[in-house]
């Protein structure tokens, strides 16, 4: 099985693609979408992130178990913090009453 | 299959793999297993994070204004560029330009200590008030020295802003540790490139690096819109 | 028997090289399972003294044996000692490292050096954790709790945390390592689902090593940060959650119990389906259990923490994912039980072994349903039941599991047999001992004694020397098979390729194993456990 190769072109191309959502980064930063605020400065580092993982880490071009162990990892990084914030999230919340 | 060519089993084939391409799949297995147990070192950071700006946003806005977004975007663009040319490192590689590769690996140990040095900067501006007796104006280290004033708060949201600020120190902290760990090996790999010991056949070891310094690239890609810019607006 | 003299093979892993260099630099994975088997056992050793200093204090009520702060310092050297230095490594880097490259028909693991590298890293991480221990000791409670072990407590807290922090890495090498190795190295032939148990369980158990032990690794290194460089994670005074600190130790420290009993189900799905001349009932069943234990288990970790402080709605939460984690415990159960049934049970020590993992589990495992339920656990949390419900799980189950490996595979892993009458009255002397230990406690827990405290009322008195007396019977049932077992090195029978009569790649070879493991890569083609006809090398009868 020989490996695939990735053009220069296509790693050029990334590069632009990150530096151009770096500054998107910040853009959105500066504007105040209410909620939504943390949700989209994730959404463009996901982004980038992802990019960097399918192309520079050639994982788009990996085989099928490499996706399986990213996708573990960060499975397992939500997991972690989502039920870690139902005990903070739910702390404020009242009690049922007794009696 | 390379152990035909010369009459025997290439040189950098060990004896427990039946050939070359299962030794290949098993070291990239090896490090991605290996990002996978680092997603979940610093994910206990984040989750931290995570529990402390719920409850804190003001501390966390404020202290997230002190910190320079320009320096951060700067350091940013040079950590992107340092996986460019490391991408480009293991391009060379996989067509065995040896000197190539050594160029690209250099020039990705600039730029990542480009960025440490920005650090250096950066950290000092926090602890250099701390040091020595009198008032610690602007110390941002944790502790008894720190100074909220200079955030402009005060009260719980002062005490508040230090759990920011040791997030803050923790976790660039951890992702600089990355770096200082890995430039020194980028740079071992970077001589094996130039005396010739890699080959298209063979290069795993920078393909393996290649993973690592991106991983810690992407760490940073999370590290500035949390750290750098909160509620910036 | 067959009827003539069994005799050790000419050259095999063990004659391979002499001296220091050819142990201590070696990379082969058999020599590597026995250099921390050599490790391991003595820190069994460190951590049962350490069991015995408490046993001792707790023969009387007024806690005059020792002072309270000696004896903050004997528990917590125990737990740290046996979970981290004894029941993680246990299997997996002794058993597992043998035999996992044999069982799949590989030459050795993925990562031979890095394979060495972990066990260094142990001994380190053991050497530094030691001198805390030591030298001035470590009150904390193994669980390091916040924020005592952060800001008040007195003792050597930063260099115990440097030091498990470094252990932690082995574990997490260890299980890379396997990964890898199943994953790419199985011989041709060799399905998934034509692997034996025991390595589904080690895989099951790796992936809990990789995802779970790095949280914990950074909780470690926040714990020191805060107690050295005063930084702010956990301490109330300055807005900090000291509840935090346990969601992110629990985090890993409930999916490191899954670590410690998994490898141990594996070797019960080994021996049992020996030891009763038939195929194992429900494999794809087992081994898909154990990826389901892995994964669930990473659900239900704030079930230790339901009266610290915690959400009430959230503690709900975790307490239904907690009865969704005994099933596939309960599926392994009824599978092995089934296998017995109609079996042609023949009574070795490791088979006893078995039985006893099996009665006692149940028991641990039950008990931990009673825990998991809300309710209940606000009367019996912290309490002498919980320390009853987890000793029964690591001890009657883990630890029972090991010296039933220990004994099946000791023939394989050093060419001889030990005495089987020492094998069968030290199994009787541990069964013995271990539940006049631990029932009594069950029963302290249920009637409100706590634990971890230094003294405890006078009406308990009984009871507690009850159990002082179990541990004495249980210390020699331990120290009997240490003796035996090196005994036999020396002075056993030659066992032959395969005493037992076992499936499995590994009985396909000499005992001692070659230090290759293979002359040539065997070709798989059959199941698992087929015990319709007599397996290769068995002894003719």
């Amino acid at each position: 099985m020989s490996q695939h190769h990735v053009s220069r072109r296509v790693y050029l191309a990334v590069f632009v693609a990150l530096c151009v959502l770096t500054v998107a980064t910040v853009e959105v930063a500066g504007h105040d979408f209410g909620r939504l605020n943390l949700v989209v400065a994730l959404g463009v580092a996901i982004t980038k992130a992802t990019l960097v993982v399918l192309y520079f880490m050639h994982a788009r071009y990996s085989p099928k178990l490499t996706g399986l162990v990213i996708g573990a990892s960060v499975a397992f990084f939500f997991i972690l913090v989502f039920l870690l914030l139902t005990d903070y999230v739910s702390r404020p919340w009242p009690l049922v009453a007794t009696g | 299959m390379s152990e035909v060519a010369a009459g025997g089993p290439h040189e950098a084939l060990q004896h427990h793999f039946a050939d070359l391409e299962q030794q290949r799949t098993a070291s990239s297995l090896g490090m991605w297993v290996f990002i996978a147990q680092e997603v979940l070192f610093f994910g206990g950071l984040f989750a931290t994070y995570a529990v402390y700006r719920m409850q804190y946003p003001e501390a966390f806005s404020a202290g997230s204004h002190h910190l320079s977004w320009r320096v951060g975007f700067f350091n940013t663009l040079v950590l992107i560029g340092s996986s460019l040319t490391m991408a480009m490192g293991v391009y060379w590689a996989g067509l065995g330009k040896g000197r190539k590769v050594a160029g690209y690996l250099l020039a990705t140990i600039l730029l990542g200590s480009v960025f440490l040095g920005v650090k250096y900067f950066e950290y000092g501006e926090k602890i250099r008030p701390c040091l020595g007796g009198g008032t610690h104006a602007g110390c941002l280290l944790p502790g008894a020295s720190f100074d909220p004033s200079v955030l402009h708060v005060t009260g719980a949201t002062g005490d508040h802003a230090q759990i920011f600020f040791s997030l803050y120190f923790a976790m660039t902290g951890l992702h600089a540790l990355h770096m200082i760990i890995g430039i020194p090996i980028i740079a071992v790999i970077a001589r094996m490139a130039v005396r010739g010991r890699f080959s298209p056949e063979y290069y795993t070891p920078v393909e393996l690096v290649g993973l690592y310094w991106h991983f810690v690239d992407i760490i940073w890609i999370f590290l500035f819109p949390l750290l750098y810019l909160i509620g910036a607006h | 028997m067959t009827t003539q003299a069994l005799a050790l093979p000419k050259e095999h892993y063990l004659n391979a090289g002499y001296g220091w260099r050819s142990w201590l630099l070696t990379t082969d994975h058999k020599r590597i399972g026995l250099l921390y088997l050599v490790s391991i056992t003595l820190m069994f050793a460190l951590g049962s003294f350490y069991a015995a200093l408490v046993r001792w204090n707790l023969l009387v009520p007024d806690g005059s044996h020792m002072s309270a702060e000696a004896y903050n310092k004997a528990f917590t050297a125990h737990g740290v000692i046996m979970v981290f230095f004894f029941l993680i490594p246990s299997i997996p880097a002794t058993l597992g490292n043998f035999l996992i490259p044999l069982m799949i028909g590989a030459r050795d693991l993925a990562f031979p050096r890095i394979n060495l590298l972990s066990w260094y890293i142990y001994v380190i991480g053991a050497a530094l954790t030691l001198y805390a221990l030591l030298a001035g000791g470590l009150d904390t409670g193994w669980t390091f709790y916040t924020p005592y072990s952060t800001v008040f407590a007195q003792s050597n807290v930063a260099l115990a945390a440097v030091g498990i922090f470094i252990t932690g890495f082995s574990s997490i090498l260890t299980g890379l390592n396997f990964i890898v190795t199943i994953h790419t190295m199985r011989a041709p032939g060799m399905t998934w689902f034509r692997m034996p148990l025991f390595v589904w369980a080690h895989y099951a158990t790796s992936l809990i090593q990789i995802l779970g032990t790095p949280v914990v690794a950074i909780t470690i290194l926040l714990v020191a940060l805060e107690r050295l460089f005063h930084f702010g994670f956990f301490d109330p005074s300055r807005g900090g959650d000291p509840i935090l600190f346990q969601h992110l130790f629990w985090f890993y420290s409930h999916p490191a119990v899954y670590i410690m009993i998994l490898p141990s189900m594996g070797v019960i799905s080994e021996v049992v389906t020996c030891f009763s001349r038939k195929r194992i009932f429900g494999y794809s069943f087992i081994a898909m259990s154990s990826l389901a234990i892995a994964v669930i288990g990473f659900l239900v970790w704030a079930h230790h923490m339901y009266v610290s402080g915690m959400a009430v709605y959230s503690a709900l939460v975790f307490s239904a994912l907690t009865y969704l984690v005994a099933v596939p415990s309960a599926i392994k159960t009824f599978n092995w039980t089934a296998t017995l049934f109609r079996g042609s049970v023949q009574w070795d020590t490791p088979m006893i072994y078995v039985f006893c993992f099996i009665g006692l589990f149940l028991i641990g495992g039950l008990t931990g349903l009673f825990l998991g339920n809300l309710g209940i656990d606000v009367h019996v949390t912290d309490t002498y039941f919980v320390v009853a419900h987890f000793h029964y799980i690591m001890v009657g189950g883990a630890i029972m599991g090991y010296l039933g490996g220990l004994h099946f595979w000791w023939p394989k892993i050093t060419g001889r047999m030990y005495v089987e009458g020492w094998g069968k009255l030290s199994s009787l002397l541990v069964f013995v001992g271990f539940n006049l230990t631990f029932f009594p406690q069950f029963v302290l827990g249920y009637l409100g004694m706590p634990r971890r405290y230094h003294v405890y009322p006078e009406e308990f008195q009984v009871l507690n020397v009850l159990s002082t007396a179990g541990a004495t019977i249980l210390g020699f049932g331990y120290v009997f098979p240490f003796s035996y077992l090196f005994h036999s090195m020396f002075r056993g029978e030659p066992a032959g390729d395969n005493p037992w009569g076992a499936t499995g790649l590994e009985w396909t070879t000499t005992s001692p194993p070659p230090a290759h493991n293979f002359d040539t890569t065997p070709v798989v083609t059959e199941e698992a456990y087929d015990y319709s006809r007599p397996p290769k090398g068995a002894p003719v009868v």
